[in-house]
């Protein structure tokens, strides 16, 4: 029954001694969901994660798994399983056995665990290496084995732990995409936590962003990136820049803002929003366009685009994109990113070159500062 | 670079101070005793005959050597006395090592679960007794277990014990005396292997459905099994030899190996035979090392 929920986190907090390390969090994860949690060092992803799996006990707050409460239930009593960061494979335990404990565990009958072990050797194209210790694995492989003992148990609830942080570029975006297919065939909930924005974003279909033990945003990845509830989420999440000012006035959609260092800037009014109040305005770089005119001189006018004026001050080929830092003559220094269509750019821009940034109202976000 | 060339002049001269170190305080001392055996004993200065004199010449050796024989070897066999020490000792030795592993793996086991910052504490606590001299403390022992020592006085004081009871040259003063003297040599190489277990994998087999008792006996042991195996044989070896503590805290029945020894040695004067039970002694310890050495390899062989 996708859709229904699996998980309702209710009010949980976590203390270590005075520190509030999980700070009265609520979340639903439905049935069948990838959800991916993103967040700063140390903001209690992990504590989170050993409260799911019941290695912590929260202090105050409920934890209900298909509407119960699972509070008082011990580790290996939970329908839950986690892929541990480090992958704890049983280093005296062959590749079979380590798929196959929980199996044993749940007191499977012998053909049954066979078939099941076999199905996940499969899974993980473990094929020829079940009779290796884990010392005798290469990096990815410990990695797969540690993700197919945690699903072997048919999990309802699979939590994984920074599971692709010691993966190389090439084996983490296949490790990706199988662990997106797999959890689809499964019908498994993911939590995964990461520190990688681009890993949450291809694979999750939520985000939650963290932050000192709460969660400060939940939202799909579109929603996470186009529309930040705040100015943190919106520096944590990807690039962008910031201009401060204040409202002027209101004119039906739009808002004029007079920024400190930018001059004033027309942007989308989704918000209630009175005049002289401080905000602040937020655009990613892949939104501003660059040229060395500008757009006609009548767009402006009708106050449907912003442009600003400035020199180029540096510039970075990142082989996808071209990433310019712009000095505006007004005093801001802001990033443009340039998608490099063609392979010889004959229209890339140097530094101390004039150049004009224009953007679209509705491309920028109006944030409490 | 190739491995070879890892290993500087210096440091392959070096690699052979082992090997030296074994030939001069081992295998040469080892011939000695082993010419020894092969002798028979005399009422001379050394006790034994035949004595090689190198001045000689080639005749006179060759005739010493012909002299040499296994009688004191076929002695041992033939006469019940020396059977019965062996067995004693081995029996000793492995009902002591039993116990010493059953008190000091919960021990380990503890200290390894300790605060980090209590375990050093707790180390030194158990290696302290070493700071005094062993003989010192196998007479405290005798001081404790008599007839009206602290053991008695305490079991009566709790009333487990009306009258005193004989603790002193006794089978249970003897082990008490082992266990004692040997318990820290079990409980460090069963600490280092413990202490290197990580928590997270108790903490997988418990994620995976194991209660923490199997959890213990599924993961912890498994991979406690090299400090066992260190710690058995640590005991095991040294006490099969002992000689002070039966000798003092024992009675004066049944001999281990080691009082054996002694008494034919010192005793009856008799070098050749003491020798004899000293190699018979050493080949009979060679099997649970080269079985623990077997062992070894076949893990190392798995690991690459
Ligand atoms: N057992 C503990 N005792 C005391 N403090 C703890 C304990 N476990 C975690 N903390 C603290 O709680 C906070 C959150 O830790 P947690 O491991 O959940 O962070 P995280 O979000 O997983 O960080 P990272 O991304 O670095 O893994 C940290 O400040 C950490 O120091
Ligand atoms: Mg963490």
């Amino acid at each position: 029954m996708p859709g229904s929920t699996l998980l309702h986190i209710d009010g949980v907090e976590k203390r270590f001694g005075g520190f509030v390390a999980v700070d009265g969090l609520s979340l639903e994860v439905k049935a069948g969901e990838f959800f991916a949690l993103l967040g700063p060092s140390g903001c209690g992803k992990t504590t989170l994660l050993r409260m799911l799996a019941g290695f912590e006990t929260p202090d105050c707050g409920r934890i209900l798994l298909d509407g119960t409460d699972i509070a008082g239930v011990l580790p290996h009593r939970r329908p839950v399983n986690m892929m541990f960061q480090s992958y704890a494979l049983f280093p005296h335990l062959n590749v079979s056995d380590n798929i196959a404990f929980g199996l044993k565990r749940a007191g499977m009958a012998r053909d049954e665990i066979a078939t099941r072990v076999a199905e996940m050797i499969a899974l993980g194209r473990l094929e020829g290496l079940e009779r290796r210790k884990p010392n005798q694995l290469s990096g990815g492989q410990q990695q797969r084995v540690a993700l197919a003992r945690a699903l072997a148990l048919r999990p309802r609830l699979l939590l994984l732990d920074e599971p692709l942080g010691a993966l190389d570029k090439k084996l983490r975006d296949s490790t990706q995409r199988e662990l997106m297919d797999l959890q689809r065939r499964l019908g498994t909930s993911f939590i995964i936590v990461t520190h990688d924005q681009d890993e949450a974003m291809t694979m999750a279909d939520r985000i939650g962003v963290m932050n000192h033990g709460r969660l400060v945003q939940v939202a799909t990845p579109r929603q996470l990136y186009e529309q930040p509830a705040s100015r943190w989420v919106a520096e944590f999440v990807g690039d962008v820049n910031i201009f401060e000012g204040r409202i002027e006035r209101r004119e039906d959609q739009r808002l004029v803002i007079a920024c400190h260092n930018t001059g004033a800037i027309v942007a989308a009014a989704p918000r209630q929003s009175l005049a002289g109040e401080a905000v602040c305005v937020a655009i990613r770089p892949e939104k501003m366009k660059l040229s060395r005119q500008g757009p006609a001189e009548a767009a402006i006018q009708a106050g449907a685009i912003n442009r600003l004026e400035g020199t180029v001050s540096n510039l970075g080929y990142l082989g996808d994109i071209s990433s310019y830092g712009i000095a505006l003559d007004a005093g801001a220094t802001l990033r443009v990113s340039v998608t490099n269509t063609a392979r010889v750019d004959v229209d890339d821009f140097r530094p101390g070159e004039r150049v004009v940034v224009w953007f679209e109202p509705d491309d920028c976000v109006v944030l409490d500062p | 670079m190739s491995t070879r060339q890892l290993f500087t002049r210096p440091a392959r001269r070096a690699a052979i101070a082992p090997y030296l170190w074994m030939v001069l305080f081992f295998l040469l001392p080892f011939a000695f005793v082993a010419k020894i055996a092969l002798s028979q004993s005399a009422l001379a200065q050394p006790p034994y005959l035949p004595t090689f004199d190198l001045t000689a010449g080639w005749e006179a050796l060759k005739a010493a050597a012909a002299t040499l024989s296994l009688d004191n070897f076929r002695l041992i066999f033939s006469d019940e006395l020396y059977a019965n020490s062996y067995l004693r000792s081995l029996l000793v030795a492995a009902t002591s090592t039993t116990l010493l592993l059953l008190l000091g793996y919960p021990v380990a086991y503890a200290i390894a679960r300790l605060p980090e910052r209590w375990q050093p504490i707790a180390m030194v606590l158990v290696i302290i007794p070493f700071w005094t001299s062993f003989l010192i403390r196998v007479y405290a022992w005798i001081n404790i277990l008599q007839h009206d020592g602290l053991l008695n006085q305490v079991l009566m004081a709790l009333h487990v014990i009306s009258a005193p009871l004989v603790w002193l040259s006794t089978d249970s003063a003897m082990y008490i005396g082992i266990i004692y003297s040997y318990l820290p040599f079990m409980i460090l190489p069963l600490y280092a292997s413990l202490a290197k277990l990580q928590p997270s994998l108790l903490e997988a087999a418990q994620d995976l459905g194991a209660s923490p008792a199997k959890s213990f006996w599924l993961v912890t042991f498994p991979l406690s099994l090299p400090g066992v195996g260190a710690g058995v044989l640590l005991c095991f070896i040294p006490i099969v030899g002992e000689f002070v503590i039966p000798d003092l805290l024992a009675g004066s029945g049944d001999m281990m190996i080691g009082q054996t020894l002694w008494l034919e040695f010192f005793a009856n004067k008799d070098w050749p035979l003491a020798a004899a039970i000293a190699v018979m002694l050493l080949g009979i310890l060679l099997v649970p090392l080269l079985v623990y050495e077997h062992i070894q390899r076949r893990q190392l062989e798995g690991k690459q």
